[in-house]
């Protein structure tokens, strides 16, 4: 594996076995593989109740009485809860902007809005007393797009606004616009010999975790209460929570339960207060766990947009200025909308230079379900449009739409839109050269003597084709993610780690917040402590709010910031470490005075290689332990007219090659290869690095072909929540997904490691509908295609 | 809900004479789904797993009786040379777990315009084997599917078998989905050549409000092929019958527009399933006509 500017000296060079750099297994892998992982849904409590959540027909109504009576009155029904019983007067949540309702008062805006909860002793018994609670709805006309929401007397989502934004923004159904303005467009635009413009439309992506949203809460001695939950930001949470309780943050204690996947959709909260409510309200220990369903209305979606772009290019192929308006559908609520506008805008042409820039993105509030957080978060979506984009301007240009884009990559050095300089590695045109130069699948796999192997054809075993009407098509895409959070934000993680003797054995013990939803961060943390503490055994510690907050497991910051925490705490337990051995041991060897000591494979050495004493002997019967805080350099926020500010602290860059065959006649799509090239900067554990590639890869191609959830236009219900109809991606779907990991250092990361898990997300899409535009002639601005798209159906 | 477990054929049909409104199970891998998405409530529901001749089998002369929960599985691995088309069609079911439990009996109760097994049926020639208190009728499969997911089947019958025509001549099926597998068809396709009586079946699925066959479609290729002396001769279809054949095929599809396609897809895709599909049973017979010459 090509190891390229990797810094040679690790922090203290230990060699220890299962540390940095190898593929150590993730503890969890065979439990989940198994059926044995205990999931959040998976909790069981002596004497516990199961909550239920009434929610709203309608997208948009106003709510004239809530009779509850025979509900409550229902035998086994312990507690029924609406708005008018909420404890205190915080009654809204929200990640950055607090418009959501605990549950609905006075309307509804979005099509299943929690309305009234319920605590029985049988989820059955729940879910039917629910049914008879009577809601008397007065329907209200829906905004549902740009249009109707902006439109002169549109009705507003949200009356008397006072948000952070509410004074910039053009209307008040406007979450959030970001503007980003640089160079001249005018003067540019009247160099370029070509000039492509094109209107993108992007649907409506599930994260489509597999884990449904699930707790537990458990009332507390003490009045608090302790909630067990899946959830990616553990503290994040707990600030929304507790002020809703009307509690002190150190009576709602937290631990993070099994999480079945997140991709975002577990960054809001869903059932975590409604448990907790029920809990304090009936004094017992209460149980929610949606199922697919609700699972569909219980968590944020992949924001839609629509994508007005304008590239311009000279003849011999430099782009010349790009224009754009990205529109954003942020739904009934605010969610995660004003950061993903600040992502979409900032990141909006993609990783190429280009001096002259005029950028605008909105996200609207609606009545469609509320939209936030998704695996690439903003990037995605103009990645879809700005690499349709390229490759128009390349094929007007007659040029190879590959070498094009290289002619145009960003690199170490260039300056983005916003006005920050790149200032470590980007790798832009090498990763395509890479991708480009990996061996193509051979030519119509799927003949054989025996006939066609349909297995081989799109369609598959439904046997639509034996290889009549079947094109070939490639396609290539690349993209540019932040890593981290941005524009400001105190981006910081805590880690604990401690060191001792157990059983005559040194062993460290690593605690953090960090919410392990899959990403394989407590693989890596352990991999930390072996490689900076040089022991064999690392325990570590279940993830709650008894240590300081991790910051979120999203924006592909977990391995760089809680990463960073852990080998922060883990240089300072050794150097607490070693002070012990020199008063311990000092006098014994003159190399203890020496700066260069390592702790390897449970011993102190010289960096010679000389053994000084075992770790045991020095630590004895004390244990060593540190709590700190780490962060990454800090950023600033875009100015909200120009758009210009450090506004990021590293990017993540991947390159697709899709290779797809398409029957032309059915419209159905086979990928049969999706190659990718991502620079990681350091892989702490490469086979971990290449399932999140492997895994966002196949995200991506799920929102190319196949994943959209579908709301009525008339009335903004959800038309598909259920994986009969959203479909993702099957075994059979997924193609090869060979991976050229390069690993070039960024100097100010740890390790020089780079944020691996959304990178390869955005390419991948816009690869796979390049490769079908290949295959078929067709102009294709929307995704994901259809059948109907590509035979003129629809 | 009340949960009836009988032991036997005959307690079942006691059992569905006393409580018309009981739901029987067997794979569940429809009526689970409806109960656990809250649409179905059903106030019996009716355990047919106990009764193990469900679950046979017969070769005959002619037909296949083919018990009501056979699972798909089965039929792929044992029935594939008898009931070629049924067999296609059972590997477009689900997944391998979806398989090993589903049935054509739970298709035939449903009776979802989407069921995967109607347009091999239809295509093939079946009887609905149905049986109550009162006695034991079979129905013929043009006269069961009676409108969007209702069937002939009085309140107080349950499926016993169905009788399917053995292949005379080669059989297609083809199903159009949005993915490569665990997909509800958008659309499917089923054909069935029959040389001993020079005819040819169709069954639609998923493109109107109950599985249907292309009769006109039927009609008009089996006189094309009786007047060109195509049955004897084996010569190549023409393209243009061909496409025709595919119009009618498409013409007789009456769709909707869903999450899952429009009706425009539907059609379209219909009638390149029925010019493809005929050209593989065409050609198979053609190959098969060869080999019997060739042999004689």
């Amino acid at each position: 594996m090509p190891t390229n500017g990797v810094p040679t000296r690790l922090t203290q060079g230990s060699g220890t076995r299962g540390g940095i750099g190898e593929s150590t297994l993730r503890p969890d892998g065979t439990l989940k593989v198994t059926g044995e992982f205990a999931y959040s849904s998976d909790m069981w409590h002596e004497d516990m109740l199961w909550g239920h959540i009434l929610r709203s027909t309608f997208a948009h109504a106003e709510i004239l009485s809530i009779d509850t009576g025979e509900a409550l009155a229902t035998p086994g029904v312990y507690a029924v809860l609406t708005y008018d019983d909420l404890p205190t007067d915080v009654r809204h949540y929200g990640l950055e902007i607090r418009d959501t309702p605990v549950l609905a008062h006075g309307k509804v805006r979005h099509h299943g809005e929690p309305v009234a909860i319920v605590a029985a002793d049988h989820p059955e018994t729940a879910r039917r007393a629910a049914a008879k609670i009577k809601v008397d709805y007065r329907e209200l006309p829906v905004v549902t797009d740009e249009a109707t929401a902006t439109a002169p007397g549109a009705v507003l989502v949200h009356e008397n606004r006072d948000d952070g934004h509410a004074g910039h923004v053009p209307h008040p159904n406007i979450v959030h616009r970001q503007p980003i303005v640089r160079g001249d467009v005018g003067e540019a635009r009247r160099r370029a010999d070509v000039i492509v413009e094109g209107e993108y439309t992007f649907g409506m992506q599930d994260q489509a975790f597999l884990g449904p949203e699930s707790g537990l809460a458990v009332p507390e001695e003490d009045g608090g209460v302790h909630l067990y939950i899946a959830t990616q930001w553990l503290h994040s949470d707990l600030r929304q929570i507790a002020p809703v309780l009307g509690l002190p943050e150190d009576r709602v204690r937290m631990t993070l339960a099994g999480v079945g996947g997140a991709f975002g959709g577990r960054e809001d909260l869903s059932m975590q207060i409604h448990a907790c409510l029920l809990a304090l309200r009936t004094g017992k220990p209460v149980k929610i766990v949606y199922n697919r369903f609700e699972s569909f209305f219980g968590h944020v979606h992949r924001h839609p947009a629509r994508l007005r772009y304008e590239h311009g290019a000279t003849a011999d192929g430099r782009l010349t200025h790009v224009r754009c308006r990205i529109v954003l559908d942020g739904g009934a609520y605010a969610s995660a909308s004003p950061a993903v506008v600040g992502n979409a805008a900032s990141l909006g042409i993609g990783p190429y230079v280009v001096d002259d820039v005029d950028i605008e993105a909105v996200a609207l509030y609606t009545n469609n379900p509320p939209c936030g957080a998704m695996r690439g978060f903003g990037a995605v979506q103009a990645c879809f449009a700005y690499e349709a984009q390229m490759d128009r301007l390349a094929a007007r240009l007659g040029m190879d739409p590959v070498e094009f884009r290289q002619l145009n990559a960003m690199e170490q050095g260039t300056l983005l839109p916003t006005g920050q300089r790149v200032d470590s590695p980007a790798p832009v045109a090498e990763l395509l050269r890479r991708v480009k130069a990996m061996p193509m699948p051979p030519e119509r796999q799927w003949e054989s003597s025996e006939g066609a192997d349909v297995r081989q054809l799109p369609g598959g075993l439904s046997n639509t084709t034996h290889g009549e009407g079947v094109v070939r098509g490639v396609g290539y895409a690349v993209g540019i993610k932040n890593v981290g959070f941005s524009e400001g934000f105190d981006d910081y993680s805590t880690a604990r780690v401690r060191m001792e003797v157990v059983g005559g054995e040194p062993v460290a013990t690593v605690h953090t917040a960090m919410a392990e939803v899959g990403q394989g961060g407590i693989t890596v943390h352990a991999q930390i402590a072996r490689t900076e503490l040089g022991v064999a055994r690392v325990t570590i510690h279940p993830a709650d709010t008894r240590v300081g907050s991790a910051g979120s497991t999203s924006a592909s910051r977990q391995t760089y910031v809680t990463g960073g925490a852990v080998r922060n705490a883990c240089e300072l337990v050794r150097e607490r470490v070693l002070e012990l051995g020199r008063r311990r041991f000092g006098s014994y060897h003159p190399a203890w005075a020496t700066a260069e000591l390592l702790l390897e494979d449970g011993k102190v050495v010289t960096d010679g290689g000389e053994v000084l004493a075992g770790l045991a002997d020095v630590l004895g019967e004390e244990a060593v332990e540190v709590e700190e805080e780490w962060r990454h350099r800090p950023t600033e926020p875009f100015d909200p007219r120009t758009g210009q500010g450090n506004g990021h602290v590293q990017y993540s860059f991947a390159a697709h090659r899709a290779v797809v065959e398409v029957d032309t006649e059915l419209g159905l799509v086979k990928v049969v290869e999706l190659a990718c090239a991502q620079d990681v900067g350091k892989a702490l554990n490469p086979l971990s690095v290449i399932g999140q590639i492997q895994g966002g890869t196949t995200q991506g191609l799920g929102m190319a072909v196949m994943e959209e959830i579908l709301v009525d236009s008339g009335t903004a219900k959800v038309r598909n929540p259920s994986f009969t109809d959203y479909l993702i991606p099957t075994i059979l779907d997924t193609p090869t997904i060979p991976v050229d990991l390069l690993e070039l250092a960024d100097d100010h990361a740890p390790y020089g490691l780079r944020g691996v898990g959304e990178a390869p997300t955005l390419s991948s899409t816009p690869a796979v509908l390049a490769a079908i535009r290949d295959a078929t002639g067709l102009a294709l601005d929307r995704t994901p295609v259809r059948p109907e798209h590509l035979t003129g159906t629809g | 809900m009340d949960f009836l477990r009988p032991a036997s054929w005959e307690e079942a049909l006691a059992a569905k004479a006393e409580h018309p409104a009981a739901v029987p199970i067997a794979g569940g891998t429809d009526v689970m789904v409806e109960i656990n998405f809250d649409h179905r409530r059903p106030e019996y529901l009716m355990d047919l797993n106990r009764i193990r001749d469900l679950e046979e089998w017969e070769v005959g002369a002619d037909s296949v009786r083919l018990g009501a929960s056979v699972p798909y599985s089965r039929i792929m691995e044992h029935l594939r040379a008898e009931l070629p088309g049924l067999a296609l069609a059972a590997h477009t079911v689900a997944s391998p777990q979806i398989r090993n439990r589903g049935g054509v009996g739970g298709n035939l109760g449903t009776a979802s315009p989407a069921g995967d097994a109607h347009p091999a049926l239809l295509a093939a020639g079946a009887e609905v084997e149905a049986e109550s208190v009162r006695g034991s009728r079979r129905i013929p499969i043009d006269a069961f599917y009676t409108g969007v997911k209702r069937n002939a089947l009085a309140p107080d019958e349950l499926i016993r078998a169905v009788h399917i025509r053995k292949a005379d001549g080669p059989q297609q099926f083809s199903k159009v989905g949005t993915r490569n597998a665990m997909v509800i068809a958008v659309c499917a396709f089923g054909l069935a050549l029959h040389p001993e009586t020079r005819t040819v079946r169709t069954g639609i699925g998923s493109a109107a409000p109950t599985p249907v066959r292309a009769r006109a479609a039927e009609e008009f290729l089996d006189a094309a092929l009786e007047e060109g002396g195509f049955w004897d001769s084996g010569k190549v279809i023409t393209p243009s019958l061909a496409k025709r054949f595919a119009d009618l095929c498409a013409a007789a599809c009456n769709p909707i527009d869903d999450v899952r396609g429009t009706a425009g897809y539907r059609r379209h895709a219909v009638g390149v399933m029925a010019r493809r599909t005929l050209t593989w049973t065409w050609e198979s017979y053609r190959g098969a006509r060869r080999t019997t010459e060739g042999a004689a």
